[in-house]
């Protein structure tokens, strides 16, 4: 069965396209930014407050007008780069014959799809945290950009230890787990920085200038927690169910469910510091901004398991297609 | 009241840790320290950090071979990362420490919590708090009808939305508490259940398990006996009679390639036997499709080609079809090495130091790069061809030291006792002819698989306690925990018809990760008001 090289060929395009309106999508998540940007007595009056709310720090009129319109390009963009990564995965598995996620590029460009989707679906319940797609998209962009760069690999069939109805269901498990979780994190670290920067309202102490000039365009602490644990709720029973199915598939591929593979110890290694994660939220004294340490640490391992264990340490999951 | 504090499913803020220094009450301190919810996480993360080194260093139940590597390259810091047990840390005492003590704290915590959740289950709802605005969500309504009609309603919709309803009536005024979500913290206590099954379910497997592995040419076959296995391990409970009487023979070996040699199927087509003598079934044996029966596996793990030799003696005795299973040194061409070791000769036996080794080099498919080396550009056997070096003198079998057979024994070399007679490359029909006489005819390949048979009895309970944790831990994250509290009050006396009126407070209480709960409170209150409420 051969690769058909036309449809291979227009999928990269796609991939490609996707990575330019996701980056006009930035620009306009950004102006709205610059354009929404409260002044000098809006944020010495908020100070005074307190805590504002997202969304009633306003700029003059015709400036908020503009941020606004900037606002959509950006959330357009995002929905539009979604369908166009859509398309690069489909395109990329006609051309294959098989399930777009069976090498390293493949799989980041599926987990930033998932994560772009996660946050449609946080501004879907939550359209006032529209501006936050910048937080989102940013490192998606970069995923994508480093997975095209450094991760690129041709359609290609594949080899037989792959060719396994568990690998369209543990793969798109694990997509959909860590893409999710990706969003989690991102928004796990807004929490960090606004909870930081409500600290220096109420305590009256100097924060850095980074979190002054992002903080007061954060949603609530509160909110940005409560999102970020609905996420990993959400994202940690499927990725305890694609544990469960890649034991299955590991019994019927290499006679043991479980054999302390790297891959297999850190994905064990993640789930822990996720049950860690949901433990600390419900532990005195580890609320908060401990809680979202350990999210981001859980990302870090997902990332440390994804790029260093698949190409430096070499174990059974040899899915790279890298050489 | 201390309403909102109880409705967590977390363990019930405990008593002051035990005072006293008598062994008792240091016992006890120890052990409410190590069953609570601190000490869990900071296990949990110490499992994490542990399991790091075992996935970075090299693992002897991985790769032997690795690990040795690694000794080599570092002779100073292996024998002390040896020490800690670095190289086989998921076997070690300190990994277990950490997650025996892991599991004593779960234990610690799910049988009071099981014990406590068992009781709420069975106490109605606790009585209507005296002050409902207090709460987050309440809200008062004016209804125009008397009081016990009103309190039916309530009821009724509470109860047709499946809440768990408690109606008191006393001195005209009707209370009712509604509660709902039990199975949340079910939902937990399955899933740390579970976790605890699993593991025993793991520990069961280890004890009782045995795997043994081998490499079977096409045309032989074996069973399923601990003598017959290349390697072999077993737990200490599965003794040799516990060996499932399974033979079977490798009728053929197959393999396909798509492009760029990528292997896209093996296939070893098997016939077994399920006991001595008994009928013979076949099996077309696959990666990711084992034979399964008798509670064993059965795996295909590998495979690879053994060249296939006839050697005739200057005396005109025969060896036909001699053959000896190469191991691929490059997994994409298949370019293998091994060694063919002759110890006996047809008829009478030979001298001690009149034994045979050929060592050769296989490939697959032969390119001719025209320096007489041989070089493999295809795993597919299109034109296959031998590389050997043939030694002759003693090969030191009898020594009594187990021999690899892959490779000839270099000692003897050394001592002088092995020595090369002859070399040369052979395609498919050529031979080679020895100073002696001796007629080596390389005649082409046969294939072998490497198989594996594995019997782990726990294999069943560790799924079914994954699948129990994973469906646990659904019901605990999907499933909210909240409760409704009704008072119908009659209106005050002085107003208009005051006795067909009354006051309708719902108070609601969730848990705080509850976004929808507001919604669901607001429209259970029109619910409750809606039909009878008072249009003013
Ligand atoms: C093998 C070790 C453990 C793992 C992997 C683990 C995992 C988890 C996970 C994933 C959750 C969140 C889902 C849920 O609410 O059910 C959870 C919740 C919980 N765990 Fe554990 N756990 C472990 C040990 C323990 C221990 C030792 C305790 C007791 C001290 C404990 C007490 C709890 C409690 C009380 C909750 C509910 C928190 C809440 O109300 O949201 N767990 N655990």
């Amino acid at each position: 069965m051969a690769v058909n090289d036309t449809l291979a060929a227009w999928s990269d395009t796609a991939f490609t396209a996707s990575i330019v309106v996701y980056s006009v999508a930035i620009v306009g998540y950004a102006g709205e930014y610059a354009f929404g940007r409260q002044g000098r007595v809006a944020r010495t009056s908020a100070a005074q407050t307190g805590p504002a709310p997202v969304g009633t720090i306003e700029g003059p009129p015709n400036r908020q007008h503009m941020a606004t319109r900037l606002g959509r390009v950006g959330l357009a963009g995002t929905a539009l780069g979604a369908l166009m990564q859509l398309l690069s995965l489909t395109l990329r598995g006609i051309a294959a014959g098989r399930a777009p996620w069976a090498n390293m590029f493949e799989f980041a460009s599926a987990v930033a799809l998932v994560a772009v989707v996660a946050f449609l679906w946080v501004q879907y319940s939550a359209p006032k945290l529209r501006h936050l797609g910048l937080f989102v998209l940013v490192p998606v962009v970069f995923v994508l950009v480093y997975a095209g760069l450094e991760l690129y690999t041709e359609a290609a069939p594949l080899i037989a230890a792959l060719r396994s109805y568990w690998l369209v269901i543990h793969v798109a498990a694990a997509i959909i787990s860590v893409g999710v979780l990706f969003t989690s994190g991102v928004l796990a670290a807004l929490y960090l920085v606004r909870q930081r920067y409500e600290r220096g309202l109420i305590e009256d102490a100097p924060a850095p200038k980074a979190i002054v000039a992002l903080g007061p365009r954060l949603p609530d602490a509160t909110v940005l927690d409560r999102l970020s644990y609905r996420l990993v709720a959400f994202a940690f029973p499927i990725f305890t169910f694609m544990v469960i199915a890649g034991a299955i598939w590991a019994e019927s591929a290499w006679g043991r469910f479980w054999g302390w593979d790297p891959k297999e110890t850190w994905a064990l290694i993640v789930w822990l510091v996720y049950a860690g994660y949901l433990h600390a939220r419900a532990t005195a004294g580890w609320k908060g901004t401990k809680a979202a340490r350990i999210n981001l640490l859980g990302f870090f391992a997902i990332t440390f398991n994804f790029l260093v264990i698949n190409l430096v340490v070499a174990g059974l999951h040899s899915y790279s297609g890298l050489t | 009241m201390t309403v909102v504090e109880a409705l967590s499913t977390a363990p019930e803020p405990v008593a002051p840790l035990p005072r006293g220094a008598g062994p008792i009450a240091l016992a006890r301190r120890w052990w409410r320290a190590l069953t609570s919810m601190r000490t869990a996480l900071v296990l949990l993360f110490l499992l994490a950090v542990a399991a790091v080194p075992g996935s970075l260093l090299p693992q002897r139940s991985l790769s032997q071979s690795n690990v040795a590597a690694y000794f080599a390259e570092h002779p100073d810091l292996a024998p002390w990362l040896d020490r800690l047990r670095l190289f086989d840390v998921f076997s070690s005492p300190w990994f277990a420490a950490i997650y025996l003590l892991l599991f004593v704290s779960l234990l610690g915590c799910i049988v009071p919590r099981t014990r406590q959740h068992w009781r709420v289950v069975r106490q109605p709802p606790p009585s209507v708090p005296a002050r409902l605005d207090r709460l987050t969500l309440s809200q008062d309504t004016a209804v125009d009808v008397p009081t016990p009609e009103a309190a039916d309603v309530a009821v009724a919709t509470l109860r047709a939305q499946r809440w768990r309803v408690v109606r008191r009536d006393a001195a005209g005024v009707v209370e009712i508490s509604a509660e709902k979500g039990y199975l949340r913290e079910v939902g937990n206590l399955v899933f740390h259940g579970a976790l605890v099954v699993l593991l025993a379910g793991l520990a069961y497997g280890r004890l009782s398990g045995y795997e043994g592995s081998i490499l079977v040419e096409e045309g032989s076959g074996f069973c399923n006996s601990f003598q017959q296995y290349d390697t072999y391990r077993n737990g200490p409970l599965a003794g040799a009679g516990d060996l499932a009487p399974l033979c079977a023979d490798l009728d053929a070996f197959s393999t396909e390639y798509a492009d760029n040699f990528t292997p896209t199927r093996f296939r070893a087509d098997l016939t077994y036997t399920r006991e001595l003598g008994g009928p013979a079934a076949t099996y077309p044996l696959e990666v990711n499709s084992p034979l399964r029966t008798d509670g064993v596996r059965l795996y295909l793990t590998g495979h690879g080609y053994s060249p296939r030799f006839t050697i005739t003696y200057p005396d005109g005795s025969q060896f036909t079809d001699l053959s000896a299973p190469f191991l691929p040194e490059d997994p994409t061409t298949l370019a293998s090495t091994g060694t063919l070791k002759l110890p006996d000769r047809p008829g009478e036996g030979v001298g001690e130091d009149d034994q045979l080794a050929i060592e050769g080099f296989f490939v697959p498919t032969a390119a001719d790069l025209g320096d007489n080396r041989l070089v493999s550009v295809d795993p597919r056997p299109l034109n296959p061809a031998v590389a050997i070096v043939v030694y002759q003198g003693s090969l030191g079998l009898d020594s009594g030291a187990p021999q690899n057979v892959f490779r000839l024994d270099q000692t003897q070399i050394e001592r002088g006792v092995l020595a090369e007679v002859a070399s040369g490359n052979l395609f498919a029909g050529q031979s080679l002819t020895l100073p002696d006489g001796t007629e080596i005819r390389f005649e082409g390949y046969r294939q072998w698989a490497a198989l594996q048979l594995s019997h782990d009895p726990g294999q069943l309970v560790v799924l079914g306690a994954a699948v129990a944790a994973l469906i646990g831990l659904l019901g605990s994250l999907v499933v909210r925990r909240r409760r409704i509290w009704v008072r119908c009050v009659p209106a005050p006396a002085d107003g208009p018809q005051a006795a067909s009126r009354t006051v309708v407070q719902v108070g609601g209480l969730a848990r705080s990760d509850n976004p929808g709960f507001a919604a669901q409170f607001q429209e259970l209150v029109d619910a409750i008001t809606g039909p009878v409420a008072r249009e003013d």
